[in-house]
């Protein structure tokens, strides 16, 4: 599904991504780790394309076609979401109303019909219940005074409604309560399938106790410096960076 | 009064013998302002003698008036003696047969704003009776207002129909002397509305200048006086949506309101005169006084204006909380793109006990536009207990346009309370990002952040406006980033 190939990208003339290689499959979920200041928030809004990121070189393939070609709107009408280490607030905009917009640009995209208010409210709805939200979220404004919490929550209900394929997770679970966690976890679990793809960037192990990755890597200084499988975020809660660094030279 | 009449009429033949006026049609003057042309104006409107000898008032006391500087606003000297004052209404031979004879970029906009095709031929100035018949809508508005007692008419009838009104109310709110623009309309407006509710009335409907019938002719000099007796209630709709182009490049209007005891009067406004193209070329200078005067006691005036157009605004809809425990407010949302400027505000001028103000703007500058807000709340010492909110938020997007806050705030009765707000933001990159990673377009990304911007605004207008004024939002800002 995404096949990123030595990626070399820097901002403000400063290298941060310096060769980063990966592949992820349909229906596999992967979990980045790595230490402050590596580059996965970097990674992240590269492949949903934010301005202000050049890339020097390397490719990135989604579903047979290059990534980078694409504008940031494109990419998220073709399956990729990024949910935000920091979204941010849009005041005075009804949270329900960008995330209907969302879902029928969407789908407008796919060549379907848009979703009347009844249809997308029930979907809506459904969805809330899963991430067990109070329904008065839907008319505040986009994350408009919610806790950090709550906007975390709020990104996974977006990805709910939303449905990518492709969903880029930047520490959500970060500022999560051991409750809320479980939920946005449940909510990430029940998006799990054959045909979508789940890369989660995390500092903590335990969030991979409730969502079980096929995949952890640890990136650092720009690359991925070692892969492997559930039993690496273990040994690295215990040995931290360090060893890996070292081992790697960097 | 006949002899009068006779003598102006007299007046205005002898210039004709003079060959002042003969290379023209009678009902059109040359270029150029002075006395003769102010009795021409009046002739032509068959005015008492009264209202001629106020317009010349006026005019003389223009005359000794320095044109103001002092707006953040610039443009090129108007040269006051080349423009016409008077034009008869075109005639229908003269405007357009129908909407294939129209600018298709008018047309095109006209769709964007959705507004319905037999609006759109009225709105592009197509010849009326060619293409709609207006007149079952208008009968059965009439009838129902008549029925209530609310008298609703253009300004020229109102002077002919209702004088001891005229006479008694006009002027009395912005006088012939209040400024240089203000100065320069009562000498030569040509016509506007007049709307008096009678004692204890609600009126049973929104006035909107739509209804009146030659409303798109009012000229570049209108004149709009409301009266609200004891008691009643009216809400008041100007403008429309539809962008409005005008060969007169200047316009300066005077709009008084007189809310007397327990009276209310909301006045809303959606703005969109022709703005210029992208270099500013051919936009309307709009220089505008507009002043609600709360005269007795508990009443209120309310105005709530959405200005998009205009190379350049000039504009402080303003209340003078004269009655004890009156309410004046304040809720704009002014957009400025590429080279508009806009020079807007309010004046809260508290006099009445426990006076109490609110004061809600909005500036939006896109391009290289300029927003000033300027904004007075003067108390004064009889003003026990007055109050003023003031919130002033300034909306950036792109990084070559700029906004201005000019806060005045005069407190002269140590009880006033007064608290003032102000913010300015650049629509983040962040944010529009934030949206576009949801699949939404640019355009459709700036449009939300902006609508949501001006949300407390749009709650104010009525329900049918502000879809309106949404739409117009949008289509203003188009291309704006990017
Ligand atoms: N605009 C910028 N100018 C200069 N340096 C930047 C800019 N944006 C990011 N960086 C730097 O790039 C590096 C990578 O940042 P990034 O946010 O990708 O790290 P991260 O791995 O997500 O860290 P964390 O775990 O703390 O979230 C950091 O050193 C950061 O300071
Ligand atoms: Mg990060």
């Amino acid at each position: 599904m995404l096949k990123i190939k030595d990626l070399h990208a820097r901002v403000d003339g400063k290298d941060i991504l310096k060769g980063l290689t990966l592949e992820v499959a349909a229906g596999e979920v992967h979990a980045i780790m790595g230490p402050n200041g590596a580059g996965k928030s970097t990674l992240a809004q590269v492949l949903a394309g934010r301005e202000g990121y050049e890339i020097v070189s390397g490719s990135v393939e989604y579903l047979g076609q290059d990534l980078l070609e694409l504008a940031p709107e494109e990419r998220a009408r073709e399956g990729v979401f990024l949910a935000f280490q920091y979204p941010v607030e849009i005041p005075g905009v009804n949270n329900v109303y960008l995330l209907k917009a969302a879902l029928n640009a969407i789908r407008k995209h796919r060549g379907e019909d848009e979703l009347d208010a009844y249809a997308f409210m029930k979907i809506v709805r459904e969805k809330m219940k899963l991430m067990q939200m109070d329904p008065s979220f839907l008319n505040r404004g986009v994350n408009e005074g919610f806790s950090g919490g709550e906007k975390k929550r709020n990104e996974i209900l977006q990805m709910a409604v939303l449905e990518p394929k492709l969903a880029l997770l930047d520490e959500t679970d970060s500022g999560l309560d051991i409750d809320a966690m479980k939920v946005v976890a449940e909510g990430v679990n029940s998006l799990r399938s054959p045909e979508r793809a789940i890369v989660m960037v995390t500092h903590y192990q335990r969030l991979l106790d409730h969502i079980v990755p096929d995949v952890v890597h640890v990136l650092a200084d720009g690359r991925i410096v070692k892969s492997g499988d559930r039993s690496l975020a273990l040994e690295l809660e215990e040995r931290g960076y360090d060893w890996l660094q070292k081992a790697v030279g960097t | 009064m006949a002899t009068n009449e006779h003598e102006l009429e007299h007046l205005v033949s002898r210039k004709y013998k003079h060959g002042f006026f003969t290379e023209i049609e009678a009902d059109t003057v040359p270029p150029g302002l002075n006395e003769d042309v102010i009795r021409f104006i009046s002739a032509k409107k068959n005015e008492p003698e009264w209202m001629t000898e106020w317009r010349l008032k006026a005019y003389r006391h223009w005359l000794t008036m320095p044109e103001p500087k002092w707006a953040h606003v610039h443009y090129p000297p108007i040269d006051f003696q080349a423009i016409s004052y008077y034009s008869a209404p075109k005639r229908p031979e003269d405007a357009p047969k129908s909407l294939d004879e129209v600018d298709p970029k008018l047309l095109e906009t006209y769709d964007k704003l959705g507004i319905p095709l037999h609006e759109r031929a009225r709105l592009a100035g197509v010849a009326v009776d060619a293409v709609f018949d207006s007149v079952s809508v208008t009968t059965t508005f009439k009838e129902k207002l008549a029925e209530a007692g609310v008298i609703f008419c253009s300004f020229s009838e109102a002077v002919q129909e209702h004088p001891e009104l005229v006479r008694r109310y006009l002027g009395s709110v912005v006088p012939a002397r209040d400024n240089f623009y203000a100065a320069l309309n009562s000498a030569v407006f040509t016509d506007g509305s007049f709307v008096y509710i009678p004692k204890g009335v609600r009126c049973p409907m929104e006035l909107s200048t739509y209804f009146r019938i030659n409303a798109a002719n009012t000229g570049q000099f209108e004149r709009t006086l409301i009266v609200a007796d004891e008691g009643s209630h009216v809400s008041y709709l100007e403008g429309c949506t539809a962008p409005m182009r005008d060969e007169n490049q200047l316009h300066a209007a005077v709009v008084e309101l007189v809310a007397l005891k327990d009276a209310e009067i909301k006045y809303s406004t959606v703005q969109n005169w022709y703005p210029g193209d992208e270099e500013g070329r051919g936009g309307i200078y709009n220089f505008v006084t507009k002043r609600g005067d709360c005269r007795g006691a508990n009443s209120k005036i309310s105005w709530t204006q959405v200005e998009t157009g205009s190379a350049i605004t000039w504009k402080y809809p303003s209340c003078i909380l004269r009655g004890d425990n009156s309410v004046g407010e304040f809720y704009s949302v002014a957009v400025a793109n590429n080279l508009q400027q806009a020079d807007t505000g309010t004046k809260m001028i508290h006099i009445g006990r426990n006076t109490r103000s609110t004061i809600i703007s909005k500036g939006i500058s896109a391009g290289r536009a300029q927003n000033a807000y300027r904004g007075l709340v003067r108390v004064l010492p009889t003003a026990e207990g007055a109050r003023n909110f003031t919130q002033c938020d300034s909306l950036l997007i792109g990084d070559r346009c700029g906004a201005h806050t000019f806060p005045y705030i005069e407190a002269r009765n140590p009880s006033a309370q007064i608290e003032h707000e102000a913010t300015t933001s650049k629509i983040g990159e962040d944010q529009l990002f934030y949206c576009l990673q949801r699949g939404l377009s640019e355009e459709d990304a700036v449009n939300m952040i902006v609508n949501g911007f001006c949300k407390e605004v749009f709650r104010e207008l009525p329900m049918e406006f502000a879809v309106e004024a949404q739409a117009l939002l949008n289509v203003s800002l188009e291309g704006a980033v990017g």
